[in-house]
C-alpha cells in the first residue's frame, strides 16, 4: 500500500499525489501517516480511490470529494467533507464545526460526536453522526438526510428546507420552522438503510422525524417575529 | 386686490418622496426591496479632475503614441494568472437574477473586448461559461450550485465576502423568479424565496478564510487566481487582512454597487462611497509591501472613462462594472418607456428587478421577456461599451504623459470638493491641502 508520510511530505505532494491517483481510477489504496492536524488533507479527490488517513486533521479534510472513500483513523477538525459530492467519508472520532457543511451527496460518517452546525447548509449529503450534534446544525439545510444517534443541540434545524432530520435522542430545542413530523414507512426504510452504511447499531423505530413547517418559504411580514 | 398668501412649501425634512414612502411602509408594513445600488447623492469620481500635462509634465500624442491598458491578475500565487487586455471587468451577476441570454450576452461582450465576467450566486451556466473567455467563479456564502468542476473549469475563484450595496447582508432571490431550472441548480423547491446567506457557512474570520484559500488552491492545483471581494466596509482592516489571508486579487465594492435584491434601507444607508474606499485600501496593500503585487479591483459606480482613469489613479489595478453593463446591454431603455410605466415606474428608474418583470428582459427569468434580448447584439453593445470606456480612459492617460494606464497617480488629480478632497487625498483644486494631509 503506498504511504504518504507528511511528516515528510509537503501537503501539495500529498494532494497532487492522491488527486492524480483518483482520476486515474487506481486501485491500489493509499494511507497517510502523521496528518498531525493537517489542513486540507485528501480534499479534491475526483475518482474511486481508497485513503486511510492515520490520525487526526484540521480544517476541510476531504473537502469536496468525488466518489472517494476517506477514513479518518482519528478526529476531523471544521469542514470535513465540506462541500462533499458523492463517496464516503468516516471519522473514527469527533468532528468539530460545520461538518459536511454544504455537501451535494454522498455519506459522512462521525463516529464519534459532531460539534455545532453540523450539516449546515447541507444539499444531498447523508451525514450519520454515531454520536450528538452541537447548536444550530442543519442550518437552512436544503437537501439530504441528518441521522443523530444520540442527542441534538439548541435549534436543530432553523430555516430548514427539505432535509430529513432523524435524532434517536433528546433535541434541545428546535430552530424556527422546523417541526417534528410523522416517521412513514418510507422514512424508516431510508433510515435502516443509512444506518446499516454506517455501521450504527440501533433500530429505525427509536428515532424521531424532523422536517420543514413551510411557513418561512415565502417571505410573509405576519412571520416577523420568527426571524 | 387680493392679499398676498404664503407660498406652499414643501418640507426637506419630510419631501414628497419621504412622505410616499411613510405612507407605502404604512399601508404594507414591508419594508422596501429593490435592485440597483445606492441612489443618493455621495462624493464621487464627478468631484475629481485630472490636471492634464504643462510644462513641468508632457503629454502624449493621441492616436499615435502607444498607451498601454493590458492588466494581469493574479500574479501572487496562482500559476496561471489573467491576462486582460483592458482594465475593465464585469462583475458577478448571478444567473436567476439574470436571464441565461443577460448572462450570455455579458460573456459575449467581455470576451470580444478581451475581459473576464464573472459568475454569480446561483452557479456557473453554460451560456457564461461557453461565451466567456475568462470566466470568474464566485466563491459565495450560499453556495448554491458550487461543485469543484466547475471551480476547476473557472479561470479564477472570487470568494465573496462583502458587496457594496449591502456590506455585511445576505439576499433574497423572490419566488417567482424560481423557475425549475434555477431551483435545480439551487438544490431548492421551485417557486420559494431563496435566501442567500450573509456569511459563509463553513468558515469565520481571516485565520479561517486563510484555511479556505489553501483548501480552494489545493483543490485546483494552485492555477486559479483567488480573488476575495469585499463591500466598501472598513476598507483598511479589510484588504490587509484579505491579503494576510492569501488573496492574489483583491475586489473593493462602494456603496454605490449594485445587487439584485435588498432593503432600500440597506443599500442606502450601509456602507461607503466608492470613492472613500480606494485610498484606505491601498494605503493597506502599501504599508504591506504588497500594492501592485496584490491585485486591487475598484468596483461600485464606475460609468465612464473618466471613472476608470480616476480609479486607477488612486492605486486601483482594474475597475470591474455591473449596472453600467447592464445599461449597455439595454437595461432601463426608454424604448420600453410605456411598460415601465405600466409598473408604476418610469425608464432610469425601474430597479424593482426582483419582481422579475423586467420590459428589457434582461433581470427576469420570463420566457417571453427573456426572449426580447438578443444576446448577440446585446454582447456588441457591451464590446463597444467597453471599448469607449478603454478609449476615454486611455485619452486621458495620455493628456497626463503616460504611457500606461497604470502610471496614472494621485499627483494627477485635484479635487472640486473638500470631500472629495479628503476621500481621494488629493488637492482641493487651486491648493496644495486636502483636510487630514499630514503637516497642515
Amino acid at each position: 500500500m503506498p504511504t504518504l508520510d507528511m511528516s515528510r511530505t509537503e501537503l501539495r505532494e500529498v494532494n497532487a499525489t492522491l488527486q492524480a491517483a483518483a482520476k486515474a481510477q487506481a486501485n491500489e489504496p493509499f494511507e497517510i501517516t502523521n496528518p498531525r492536524g493537517a489542513h486540507a488533507v485528501a480534499c479534491g479527490l475526483d475518482g474511486a480511490l481508497e485513503v486511510t488517513v492515520k490520525g487526526s486533521t484540521g480544517y476541510y479534510c476531504a473537502g469536496m470529494n468525488k466518489d472517494a472513500t476517506i477514513h479518518v483513523e482519528g478526529s476531523a477538525g471544521p469542514g470535513v467533507a465540506e462541500n462533499m459530492m458523492s463517496g464516503t467519508v468516516v471519522i473514527d472520532g469527533d468532528a468539530s464545526q460545520y461538518a459536511g457543511a454544504t455537501g451535494h451527496g454522498g455519506l459522512l460518517v462521525i463516529k464519534g460526536n459532531a460539534s455545532s452546525r453540523c450539516g449546515i447548509s447541507m444539499k444531498g449529503i447523508d451525514i450519520v453522526v454515531h454520536g450528538s450534534i452541537g447548536h444550530m446544525s442543519a442550518f437552512m439545510a436544503q437537501k439530504g438526510n441528518l441521522v443523530v444517534l444520540g442527542d441534538a443541540g439548541d435549534a436543530l434545524g432553523d430555516s430548514l428546507y427539505e432535509a430529513r432530520l432523524f435524532v434517536r435522542g433528546s433535541v434541545k430545542s428546535l430552530g424556527a420552522d422546523c417541526v417534528e413530523k410523522e416517521m412513514r414507512p418510507e422514512h424508516l426504510q431510508i433510515l435502516a438503510d443509512l444506518l446499516a452504511k454506517a455501521g450504527a447499531d440501533a433500530k429505525p423505530e427509536e428515532f424521531k422525524r424532523y422536517g420543514s413547517a413551510r411557513t418561512l418559504y415565502n417571505f410573509n411580514i405576519d412571520n416577523a417575529d420568527a426571524y | 386686490m387680493s392679499t398676498p398668501t404664503t407660498e406652499p412649501r414643501q418640507s426637506w425634512t419630510f419631501s414628497k418622496e419621504t412622505n410616499a414612502e411613510i405612507r407605502r411602509a404604512a399601508a404594507t408594513g414591508i419594508y422596501d426591496i429593490r435592485g440597483g445600488g445606492a441612489k443618493r447623492r455621495v462624493p464621487h469620481f464627478d468631484d475629481l479632475l485630472f490636471l492634464g500635462a504643462s510644462i513641468s509634465r508632457y503629454p502624449l500624442e493621441g492616436y499615435r503614441e502607444k498607451c498601454d491598458t493590458a492588466v494581469t491578475l493574479g500574479t501572487r500565487f496562482a500559476k496561471t494568472p489573467i491576462e486582460l487586455k483592458i482594465p475593465i471587468t464585469i462583475a458577478g451577476m448571478s444567473f436567476g437574477s439574470l436571464s441565461g441570454p443577460a448572462k450570455e450576452a455579458l460573456g459575449r461582450g467581455a470576451t470580444l473586448a478581451g475581459t473576464s465576467t464573472t459568475t454569480g450566486d446561483g452557479g456557473m451556466t453554460e451560456e457564461e461559461r461557453g461565451h466567456s473567455e475568462k470566466l470568474v467563479y464566485q466563491y459565495l456564502p450560499s453556495r448554491y450550485g458550487m461543485n469543484p468542476d466547475d471551480l476547476r473549469r473557472a479561470d479564477a475563484i472570487e470568494v465573496v465576502v462583502g458587496q457594496g450595496a449591502k456590506p455585511g447582508g445576505g439576499g433574497m432571490l423572490l419566488g417567482q423568479k424560481i423557475t425549475e431550472r434555477v431551483a435545480g441548480m439551487r438544490d431548492l423547491p421551485q417557486g420559494i424565496d431563496q435566501r442567500s446567506a450573509c456569511r459563509h457557512p463553513d468558515w469565520t474570520g481571516p485565520d479561517d478564510l486563510e484555511i479556505k484559500i489553501l483548501e480552494l488552491r489545493e483543490i485546483t492545483n494552485w492555477e486559479k487566481p483567488i480573488y476575495v471581494k469585499i463591500g466598501g466596509a472598513r476598507p483598511y482592516y479589510d484588504t490587509a487582512l484579505a491579503a494576510k489571508a492569501g488573496a492574489d486579487v483583491i475586489v473593493l465594492d462602494g456603496m454605490q454597487g449594485g445587487t439584485a435584491a435588498t432593503q432600500d434601507v440597506f443599500i442606502e444607508h450601509v456602507g461607503q462611497p466608492t470613492l472613500a474606499c480606494i485610498r484606505p485600501a491601498v494605503q493597506a496593500l502599501q504599508d504591506l509591501g504588497l500594492h501592485r503585487e496584490v491585485q486591487l479591483i475598484v468596483s461600485g459606480g464606475i460609468r465612464t472613462g473618466a471613472d476608470v482613469a480616476k480609479a486607477l489613479a488612486l492605486g486601483a489595478d482594474a475597475v470591474s462594472i455591473g449596472t453600467a453593463a447592464l445599461v449597455a446591454l439595454g437595461d432601463n431603455d426608454p424604448k420600453w418607456e410605456d411598460e415601465y410605466r405600466k409598473l408604476g415606474t418610469t425608464a432610469g428608474s425601474y430597479d424593482d428587478w426582483h419582481e422579475g418583470r423586467d420590459p428589457a428582459g434582461i433581470t427576469t427569468q420570463d420566457p417571453e421577456l427573456m426572449a426580447r434580448l438578443d444576446p448577440e447584439a446585446a454582447g456588441r453593445r457591451l464590446r463597444n461599451y467597453l471599448n469607449v470606456l478603454t478609449l476615454e480612459c486611455q485619452t486621458l492617460a495620455r493628456a497626463c504623459g503616460k504611457s500606461h494606464v497604470h502610471n496614472l497617480e494621485p499627483e494627477d488629480l485635484c479635487a472640486l470638493t473638500m470631500e472629495a478632497a479628503a476621500m481621494a487625498q488629493v488637492p482641493l483644486a487651486g491648493t496644495n491641502w486636502w483636510p487630514g494631509k499630514p503637516g497642515f
